[in-house]
């Protein structure tokens, strides 16, 4: 015979100024089972608690029922407080009767009755709760880190410096990400590459740091704290143990017409090239797209050759091919990053017609001295001094149509303020104009950035966006756009127009985020667990997010992120094993028919068949293929519970006879 | 202020003038933009204040080439040709009369004018 | 279809919510003070997907008059996929309701985030008006199951 114990919930006024609690808990004292009832002005109170210790020990208790707030606030309190007094914490349920029910409702008497009906279907469901035991599964000692820009840089140093080994995998054949890119950072005009590249040091030289670069995640099995992930390791043709990064190879190379993306495709490289003179690994890749030897999928014998005939390390390899590495780690950190968008749907910036209509980061390196003209600004097209540049903010930002991306990029302000700036103190001489529609400077020293760009630099800022940009014959740029506060229309003959380019997630996101089984919102960027508490949690245990991939930021913030994702990986990795939620779904093996419905819909692969000896009815043994529940890989979904034929599956703590119980106690 | 004639206003154009978030694309893209004394930003936010009889008395709705180069650019979809059209539409039916007798449509025909501009004047000018 | 006048009729309305989305989102509305008739009881479950289709036929049979099951957007489930074997599920099982002379809008798939509150409320009051409107549900309840 159970003994269950009902603690009805005060709450100050909030659940007893709507809710009669004395009524309830008289009420609730004549269900069966029921051998104490009790009310108190706050149950989540050390007194409430101890109300519940003493109760269940005096008087035996088998199953607690608390008629309180939402279980998602107070359930951890009350279990706690069972597990303390001796009882198993999965016997205690929790009837909401604040937020369903004295909060949403008005009149007294039908709110108390609706109390009295959600406490009679807790103790139905409490009269079939099983105790369950949390189970506990080991962690492994290794972190992942998903992109190798600054936030992926920073959160990897910050696990090692822990004491933790970390692997980055980065797409791209050197690690810096967008940041390596950049020329100078607001609102200190520091020069990027100076901060980043001894980070990127750090890393290379870092023992418990192993960069794979030139590589992606194909696959991700397991579950926190066991994740087993399957890098590919892209062909690059160069042996990386070998290659000593002297860069003769590219000198002697014959293909020299190949954009070079790391310039924004401004100016050509080679085709076996490497990205930058700072690069780590400093190894060199070959572009097979583009290699006279490779291009075209296949080796071809007497074609060129000249690099491997160059390269005095021999580390040049035709044959190599792409490699597959298997590796086990505790926490997975996504720090993919972003990208400017394509600008192909807005026709009216001629940016498609025109090379001298440029883009915020194409601007960066045209600016910057490792760039291609060697850090002197001049017009793409004919290489000569802009004399009068026109800035177009919010290009694709806030936009609601299907062009651009409804969010503001939240750091084109501030770097077109910068670029002003520059520009102003290295070419006096040239006019700068900046089209905006709000300037957005929330910072620390933001503003004052931005009003030391108008105030002292003389940048001419114009509220009013630019309606269309059309090349002219003689060479400049009509730029056609309306100023709001003087109410004229503007016409500006251009020498330079920069789009502040809207940013978004990187085209590899989305497909991690399905192999990684993390939620994504409709932008592509991943969503935190908790928009405010838990901001650097993805809702998948174990993975971690990383800067730009969760929402626009700029580099502090990201920093800043990345070192916060880097301690909650650190946190998880210190401990040895993670207790797993016992509510999980198990079979029955004599009622399994081996059907493989249920293994079919599991998201995890929880489950799996083996063949197991049963003693049949006559005596003799049968061999028989049964499901079996791994339960430290499953989340207790209840998926399977639905699609079993035979109703072998079930699952621990929200099983089907007690939700049957809870929806005949309510239609009772 | 006629909340009566904003109201039709925004049905007729079926546009939601609170999307506008102010940036001043239509205006900046307007190609008569200097004959008007009202602009498309302005129409807008006229509209949304419900300050139409100003704008139905201003020759500047009549400016409109309804060339649509704003509602391609607008970022908001808010689509500020479709009110000037709603407003003189409004203006229209305030003086209640048929401008056109389907009779006397053949001889005002011209073999140049194009089909979609007799259209259009079958629904401006008929209540 | 009947039409039920009778304005005193109290529907009895079981409502399953996924513990991620939906009864965070119903907490919400609770936090935010907004009204939905007491005729809803809700039922907690891990995730839509957990919803039998018996648990439904068996609130029936108990002489619920309405049930709604409510899951996180499409996309959105916290175990991936689960919302999406709840709507096909539960599309299979208003096919076979309706068939078996069951009202379409006595049952209902809404999908409520956690932070949509307000959806929350307005569903609730909705869904209620409209079963209240069918009156009370005869053809599947077990008149044995009866209060005496």
């Amino acid at each position: 015979m159970q003994r269950i114990g009902v603690f009805v919930c005060h709450c100050g006024t909030n659940i007893a100024a709507t809710v009669d609690v004395k009524a309830v808990a008289e009420a609730l004292s004549h269900e069966s089972g029921v051998v104490i009832s009790q009310e108190y002005q706050y149950m989540c109170s050390e007194a409430g608690q101890n109300l519940i210790k003493d109760a269940i020990k005096e008087h035996k208790l088998t199953g607690v029922v608390v008629c309180s707030c939402s279980p998602r606030m107070h359930e951890n309190t009350f279990r706690k407080a069972a597990a303390s007094a001796g009882l198993n914490p999965y016997l205690v349920e929790i009837a909401n009767i604040r937020e369903q029910c004295s909060w949403i409702h008005k009149e007294i008497a039908t709110a108390t009755e609706k109390a009295v009906i959600l406490g009679r279907a807790a103790i139905a469901k409490v009269h079939l709760n099983a105790p369950l035991i949390a189970g506990e599964s080991p962690v492994a000692k290794r972190a992942l880190v998903i992109g190798g820009g600054i936030a992926g840089i920073q959160t990897a140093l910050d696990i090692a410096e822990a004491g933790f080994d970390v692997d980055i995998v980065e797409k791209e054949p050197t690690i810096g990400g967008k940041m390596a890119q950049i020329d100078k950072t607001f609102p200190t005009l520091d020069c990027a590459s100076c901060i980043l590249t001894p980070k990127m040091v750090d890393c290379s030289q870092n023992e418990k740091i192993h960069i794979h670069s030139y590589s992606e995640v194909s696959a991700v099995k397991g579950f926190v704290g066991n994740f087993t992930v399957t890098i590919k390791k892209k062909a690059r043709f160069i042996d990386e143990t070998k290659c000593t990064g002297c860069g003769i190879c590219t000198e002697v190379c014959p293909m020299k017409k190949v954009p070079n993306a790391f310039n924004m495709g401004l100016d050509n490289r080679t085709a076996v090239y490497i990205p930058f003179a700072q690069a780590v690994p400093k190894v060199a890749t070959i572009d097979a797209n583009y290699c006279l030897k490779l291009r075209g999928g296949t080796i071809k014998e007497k074609v060129c050759g000249k690099c491997a005939e160059a390269c005095t390390a021999g580390a040049i390899n035709y044959k190599q091919q792409d490699e597959f590495i298997e590796q086990t780690y505790g926490a997975i950190v996504v720090a993919t990053g972003y990208n400017p968008i394509k600008l192909d749907k807005f026709d009216e910036f001629a940016y498609n017609q025109c090379p001298d209509v440029v883009t915020s980061l194409e601007l960066e390196r045209l600016m910057n001295a490792a760039g291609p003209n060697g850090g002197t600004l001049l017009r793409p097209s004919d290489k000569t001094h802009p004399h009068k540049i026109v800035f177009v903010q919010c290009v694709g930002s806030r936009c609601d149509d299907s062009k651009g991306k409804p969010y503001c990029s939240k750091i084109c302000c501030m770097y077109t303020a910068k670029h002003a700036m520059l520009i102003r103190e290295k070419y006096p001489d040239t006019e700068v104009y900046v089209f905006y529609i709000d300037v957005r400077t929330p910072g620390k020293n933001f503003d004052e950035f931005y009003r030391r760009a108008v105030e002292q630099y003389n940048v001419h800022y114009i509220k009013g966006m630019v309606g269309k940009v059309t090349p002219k014959a003689d060479g400049k740029i009509d730029v056609q756009a309306s100023d709001l506060l003087s109410n004229e229309q503007l016409h500006i003959d251009a020498d330079l127009v920069v789009l502040a380019t809207a940013i978004e997630p990187d085209q590899t996101a989305r497909p991690l985020a399905t192999i990684l089984t993390t939620q994504m919102d409709t932008n592509d960027f991943f969503t935190e667990s908790h928009p405010k508490l838990r901001p650097v949690e993805s809702a998948t245990a174990g993975i971690f997010l990383s800067g730009v991939c969760q929402g626009p930021k700029d580099i502090p913030e990201t920093v800043a992120q990345a070192s916060a994702a880097a301690a909650k990986a650190i946190g998880l990795l210190v401990k040895n094993s993670i207790t797993c939620n016992p509510c999980v779904a198990h079979s029955n093996e004599l009622m399994c028919n081996g059907c493989s419905a249920c293994e079919k819909v599991c998201p995890y692969g929880a489950i799996t068949y083996q063949d197991k000896e049963f003693r049949m009815p006559d005596r003799t043994t049968a061999i028989r293929r049964v499901a079996g529940v791994n339960p430290a890989v499953c989340q207790g979904c209840g998926a399977c519970t639905v699609a079993c034929p035979s109703g072998a599956m079930d699952l621990n703590g929200f099983s089907n006879s007690q939700i049957m119980a809870e929806v005949d106690a309510i239609c009772k | 202020m006629n909340s009566n004639l904003k109201e039709q206003v925004l049905r007729s154009s079926g546009v939601n003038v609170l999307k506008c978030m102010r940036c001043g694309k239509c205006s900046g893209t307007c190609p008569s933009y200097d004959e008007m004394e009202y602009h498309p930003h302005q129409f807008v936010y006229m509209v949304e204040k419900g300050d139409i009889e100003t704008l139905m008395k201003s020759e500047s709705i009549y400016k409109c080439l309804t060339c649509f180069a704003c509602v391609d650019r607008c970022p908001r979809s808010v689509e500020p040709a479709k009110v000037v059209e709603a407003v003189r539409l409004a203006t229209i039916r305030q003086q209640g009369c048929n401008h056109l007798i389907a009779d006397s449509i053949p001889e005002m025909l011209d073999e140049d004018l194009p089909q979609q501009a007799i259209v259009t004047a079958f629904r401006k000018y008929t209540k | 279809m009947q039409v039920n006048d009778n304005k005193d009729f109290q529907p009895l309305i079981v409502a399953f919510c996924c513990n991620w989305c939906s009864y965070a989102g119903a907490d919400l509305s609770g936090t935010n003070r907004l009204n939905y008739p007491t005729n809803v009881k809700i039922i907690r479950v891990p995730c839509s997907c957990r919803v039998n289709p018996m648990f439904i036929l068996r609130a029936f049979q108990r002489g619920a008059d309405g049930v709604i099951l409510c899951g996180c957007h499409p996309g959105d489930c916290h175990y991936t996929s689960g919302n999406y074997f709840t709507r096909r599920r539960m599309t299979l099982l208003f096919s076979m309701l309706d068939f078996l002379g069951i009202e379409r809008d006595r049952t209902r798939v809404e999908w409520v985030s956690a932070a949509e509150g307000a959806k929350f409320a307005a569903t609730m009051n909705e869904f209620t008006e409209a079963v209240r409107k069918l009156g009370p549900n005869r053809r599947l309840e077990d008149l044995r199951c009866r209060k005496q």
